[in-house]
């Protein structure tokens, strides 16, 4: 034995390492968390900081004493995603399994048809004409919801599992007498559940954190969705909180005495606060859902 | 003869048919006529002409791009960025991984993946107004720390210089989570054998990682990266529209192509501009995939996309 671990990396440095990484990590998530529980007068005085002077709920009672704002982006937020989502899943599922068959006989057009969308597309002026001038859907939901529906990844996502399924489970069913619609429905729904909740979880992660649609489609505040009030409110808060204010008659001065600053954050905090706390949870199914690149068209 | 063959094989798969109909009319719908709809770019549109009725102006949209003082600017921010991006990300991910993989407490592993995956989970919204704390140029903290290093505060957003490197950080932290697990899932398809082999050779820690380890990442390395390359024409909307506010000041290292496409349409109303430059992007987007495709398709068939 010429030499015996001559060498070895002690682990201590890379849990320092993955400490200061964390830090980095949570600070900016710390720092609207404080900015949002500051006083205003202090924040005016002091500036931003990550302890704050005092610990001060002014903002969160202003949003809960004139809630409907948020409430209804909220509303918005939930409608489009869980319809959204729904949606999606149940059209992307049905043609990915179609697709997955390898007896159809169609397979090899549809998936070029389908995935030849994902290399080429007529770019976001054909598209905003198509919504805005022939669908005339400015302001409606289905500006939300219609642009994010057909995602083609996780259809393609979905094909690759319903292809592990083993062929002769149609094949028994079919001599069974089952019609094709009803071995779907019975048989694979129920053995697809974990790509079906990673696809919808998938799907509803990119409703919830959709504002693009809001920014091209809705000018209307009562269909702002949570992440596109938070973008309106970065560069208009006054008018937001005048709109917010019940009855909306506010004079300068009290408009002044806002906590502007505070109240920001404060949404901001609630919009990521159920993100926050339930995706962490279905962290594995992203982990899974990542390997879509892998996919083959 | 033919004929009634084709019947038959309609009759036979109709039902599987019926079932891909709603994503195949979506996309039709949404897709398909948008992309005839790109013709719009050769012409001067009129809203009340719509698109088929406008007039014909042959390549003037095209002329006007080519010749605009902009385009350099944002060809140049968005192929930039995104190269740095690359690097960046592969680098810090694939370093982020070994290090994950030293570590065995599978707690501590558990945190430290969660704590760098949750930005993935927040939109460029909301990571604009974490940037918004630090960078408010009155309130924000950077300005504060740089005041108490006795040095003087920065209009950030006004100010392009630093955005250059403020934009890898921030793609970077938000993604960099996502990555590194990809990498690390990759190294846990390492053989444990080749370890002990080399642990019995005496070999150091460095020569195991960088005879083994990285190694073995090549083929992901390669197919992620030539893949990145294959969509280095678009930039992350969210990223360049939100971070910087959309402030016109800092536009010479902020606005990319798809900004610019953005704000030529909805700001200025500038409907020959903006789609010229989607057209012009979209062609060079399929020729590039196209392009490294068929690269990662001579490395390895297994990893290319068709």
């Amino acid at each position: 034995m010429v030499r015996i671990r001559s060498y070895r990396l002690s682990r201590l440095p890379i849990h320092l390492f993955f400490i200061a990484v964390s830090a980095v990590f949570i600070v900016p998530l710390w720092s609207i968390i404080a900015i949002s529980l500051s006083n205003e007068l202090d924040i005016s005085n002091f500036g931003y900081h990550l302890i704050p002077k005092k610990i001060d709920f002014q903002a969160y009672h202003y949003i809960f004493d004139n809630p409907m704002t948020i409430v209804n982006a909220y509303k918005v937020t939930a409608i489009t995603s869980v319809i959204g989502t729904l949606l999606s899943v149940i059209m992307i599922s049905m043609c990915a399994y179609a697709l997955s068959r390898s007896d159809f006989k169609y397979s090899k057009i549809i998936t070029f048809y389908l995935f030849f969308t994902t290399l080429f597309s007529g770019g976001i002026v054909p598209f905003y004409i198509l919504m805005t001038k022939f669908l005339h859907l400015q302001n409606t939901y289905a500006a939300l919801i219609i642009p994010l529906l057909g995602n083609i990844w996780y259809m393609f996502l979905m094909r690759t599992f319903f292809k592990q399924l083993p062929d002769s489970l149609v094949e028994s069913a079919k001599i069974d007498g089952a019609g094709e619609l009803r071995i779907y429905i019975t048989m694979i729904v129920p053995l697809s559940t974990p790509v079906l909740a990673t696809v919808g979880l998938m799907q509803l992660l990119i409703y919830w954190n959709s504002w693009f649609n809001a920014l091209l489609f809705i000018d209307k505040q009562s269909l702002y969705p949570l992440q596109y009030l938070l973008q309106v409110m970065m560069s208009n808060i006054q008018e937001i909180l005048r709109n917010m204010t019940s009855g909306g008659q506010v004079d300068a001065t009290m408009l002044a005495n806002l906590p502007t600053e505070s109240t920001r954050m404060a949404m901001c905090i609630l919009a990521i606060a159920p993100m926050l706390f339930v995706f962490p949870f279905f962290q594995k199914y992203f982990a899974k859902g990542l390997t879509v690149g892998a996919v083959k068209g | 003869m033919q004929l009634r063959e084709l019947r038959k094989d309609f009759r036979k798969n109709k039902v599987l048919l019926a079932l891909t109909l709603p994503l195949v009319i979506y996309v039709f719908i949404f897709s398909y006529v948008p992309m005839f709809g790109a013709i719009v770019a050769f012409k001067r549109y009129q809203f009340n002409k719509g698109i088929l009725g406008s007039d014909w102006v042959g390549l003037s949209n095209f002329k006007f791009l080519f010749e605009s003082p902009d385009l350099w600017r944002i060809v140049r921010n968005t192929l930039g960025y995104n190269t740095v991006f690359i690097i960046l990300n592969l680098l810090g991910s694939v370093f982020v991984a070994l290090l994950l993989y030293e570590i065995t407490s599978k707690k501590l592993l558990k945190v430290y993946q969660s704590i760098m995956f949750y930005p993935h989970f927040l939109s460029w919204v909301v990571v604009a107004y974490m940037a918004y704390a630090f960078l408010n140029p009155r309130s924000g903290m950077l300005n504060q720390w740089l005041s108490d290093l006795g040095l003087g505060a920065v209009d950030w957003y006004n100010k392009s210089g630093p955005w250059i490197y403020i934009m890898p950080l921030a793609n970077m932290w938000k993604e960099i989570g996502v990555s590194a697990i990809i990498y690390y899932a990759g190294l846990l398809g390492v053989d444990p054998t080749y370890y002990e082999a080399a642990k019995i050779d005496g070999a150091s820690k460095w020569k195991i990682i960088t005879k083994i380890s990285v190694p073995f990442l090549y083929p992901l390395m390669t197919i992620l990266t030539i893949l990145a390359i294959g969509h280095i024409f678009s930039a992350d909307f969210g990223l360049f529209y939100q971070l910087p506010m959309n402030s016109p000041t800092i536009f010479s290292s902020t606005d990319v192509i798809d900004t610019y496409i953005f704000r030529a349409l909805i700001d200025n109303g500038n409907i020959g501009m903006s789609s010229a430059a989607g057209l012009t992007k979209s062609i060079l987007g399929l020729l590039l995939v196209l392009g490294t495709n068929a690269v990662v398709r001579k490395i390895n068939s297994d990893n290319s996309l068709f």
